[in-house]
C-alpha cells in the first residue's frame, strides 16, 4: 500500500463527483437520457447486490450470507422498515454461519 | 435547513437516514481491518476514508493490493467503480441547489447510500434532507469506523456477526421501491444479470459497469410508465 495509490484514487474519486455534480451540473438532457438515469440506481443497486452476495473475488460463490439476503428480501417484499430488513439480513446469515 | 430538520414529516426520513449511516459504519471497521491487512498503515486507511470515499472502490483497491496485484490494477478497478458517482452526480444536480462551495462539498458526499436515500424520497425538501443527512451521517460514521477497524487490526471477523449480509441487505432496501416499474424492474434483472454473468469473466470492478449497460431499456419511448410513477414515495422506504 502506497501513498499514490490512496492520493490518485483520492483525486479520481472525487474528479468522477464533481465531474457530475458540478460540471455537467443541471443542463438539461435529453429525455431518453433522462430516462435512462432514473434507472440508474435501479440496475447499479441490483448489480452490488449480486456482487456482495454472490461473489468472492472473481469467483461465483454460495455464502451463508446468501440465506440472509434472501430473507432481507422476503422482509422488504413484506413491507418491513429499512432497519428490519438490515438486521433481519444480518442475523439470518449468522444464524446460518453458526448452524 | 435547521428549520427543514424540525418538520415532523422529515423525522421518519431524518431517523432512517442515520442509522442507514451507522449501519455503514459497522461495514467500515471491516473496511479498517482489511487495509491494514493489506499494509495500510492506520493513517493510509484513514486518509483513504476521508479523502476517498466511496466504499466499494476503497474495498476492491485494497482487496487488488492484498491479493498480489499491481497499484496500476488497484487503481483501474477502483477508479471505474468509483465512475459510477459522477452519474449519481447527475442525478443529484437536479435536486441540490446552492453556489460552487455547497456543490463542491455536496459532490465528496455523492454515494450510493446518499443517492438512494435522495431517491426513494418524492419532494424536493424531504429530497435535499435525505442527501445531506445521509452523506453527513455515512461520512462521520464511515471514518469512525475505518479508524476502529485499522487500530483493531486483524482482530475482528465481521462474518461471525452476518455484517457481511447487512450491506447487502442495506441495497436490498435501497433497491425496492425502484422496482414498482415495469422499467424499472426490467433494469434492475438486466444489471443483476450482466454483473452475475461477468463476475467470472471481467476484471474485479468491471461487471458493476457492465450493469449499468441495464438503464438502456429506458431507451425506447412507452407512455404506460408515466413519469410520475417512476418516483418512489418515502413511505415504501422508511
Amino acid at each position: 500500500m502506497t501513498w499514490t495509490l490512496v492520493l490518485v484514487l483520492a483525486a479520481g474519486a472525487y474528479g468522477f463527483k464533481v465531474l457530475g455534480l458540478v460540471v455537467v451540473g443541471d443542463r438539461t438532457l435529453p429525455a431518453a437520457l433522462e430516462r435512462c438515469l432514473l434507472l440508474i440506481p435501479a440496475a447499479l443497486i441490483s448489480a452490488i447486490i449480486m456482487l456482495n452476495t454472490f461473489s468472492s473475488g472473481q469467483h461465483l460463490t454460495i455464502e451463508p450470507r446468501v440465506a440472509g439476503v434472501a430473507a432481507a428480501v422476503v422482509a422488504a417484499w413484506r413491507k418491513a422498515p429499512v432497519i428490519a430488513i438490515i438486521v433481519i439480513g444480518a442475523t439470518v446469515s449468522a444464524l446460518v454461519r453458526l448452524v | 435547513m435547521m428549520s427543514t430538520l424540525r418538520d415532523p414529516r422529515l423525522r421518519p426520513v431524518i431517523s432512517a437516514c442515520i442509522t442507514l449511516g451507522f449501519a455503514v459504519g459497522v461495514f467500515a471497521i471491516s473496511f479498517g481491518v482489511a487495509a491494514v491487512s493489506a499494509g495500510a498503515s492506520v493513517f493510509q486507511a484513514c486518509a483513504m476514508s476521508l479523502l476517498v470515499f466511496t466504499g466499494a472502490s476503497q474495498f476492491s483497491a485494497v482487496a487488488v493490493i492484498a491479493g498480489g496485484g499491481s497499484i496500476g490494477s488497484a487503481l483501474g478497478g477502483a477508479l471505474l467503480l468509483a465512475a459510477r458517482n459522477g452519474v449519481f452526480g447527475l442525478a443529484n444536480s437536479r435536486r441540490l441547489s446552492g453556489r460552487l462551495p455547497t456543490r463542491l462539498l455536496a459532490a465528496q458526499l455523492t454515494i450510493d447510500e446518499s443517492t438512494a436515500m435522495a431517491a426513494a424520497q418524492d419532494d424536493p425538501v424531504a429530497q435535499r434532507a435525505a442527501f445531506w443527512i445521509t452523506g453527513i451521517s455515512v461520512y462521520v460514521f464511515w471514518n469512525l469506523g475505518t479508524l476502529i477497524g485499522a487500530l483493531a487490526g486483524t482482530a475482528i471477523n465481521p462474518k461471525t456477526f452476518g455484517l457481511d449480509a447487512a450491506i447487502p441487505s442495506a441495497f436490498v432496501a435501497m433497491v425496492w421501491p425502484q422496482l414498482r416499474t415495469a422499467r424499472g424492474r426490467m433494469a434492475a434483472i438486466l444489471g443483476a444479470g450482466i454483473c452475475l454473468a461477468t463476475i467470472p469473466l471481467l476484471p474485479i470492478g468491471l461487471p458493476i459497469l457492465a450493469a449499468s449497460l441495464g438503464i438502456l431499456v429506458g431507451v425506447p419511448r412507452n407512455d404506460v410508465d408515466a413519469v410520475a410513477s417512476e418516483t418512489p414515495t418515502h413511505t415504501d422506504f422508511v
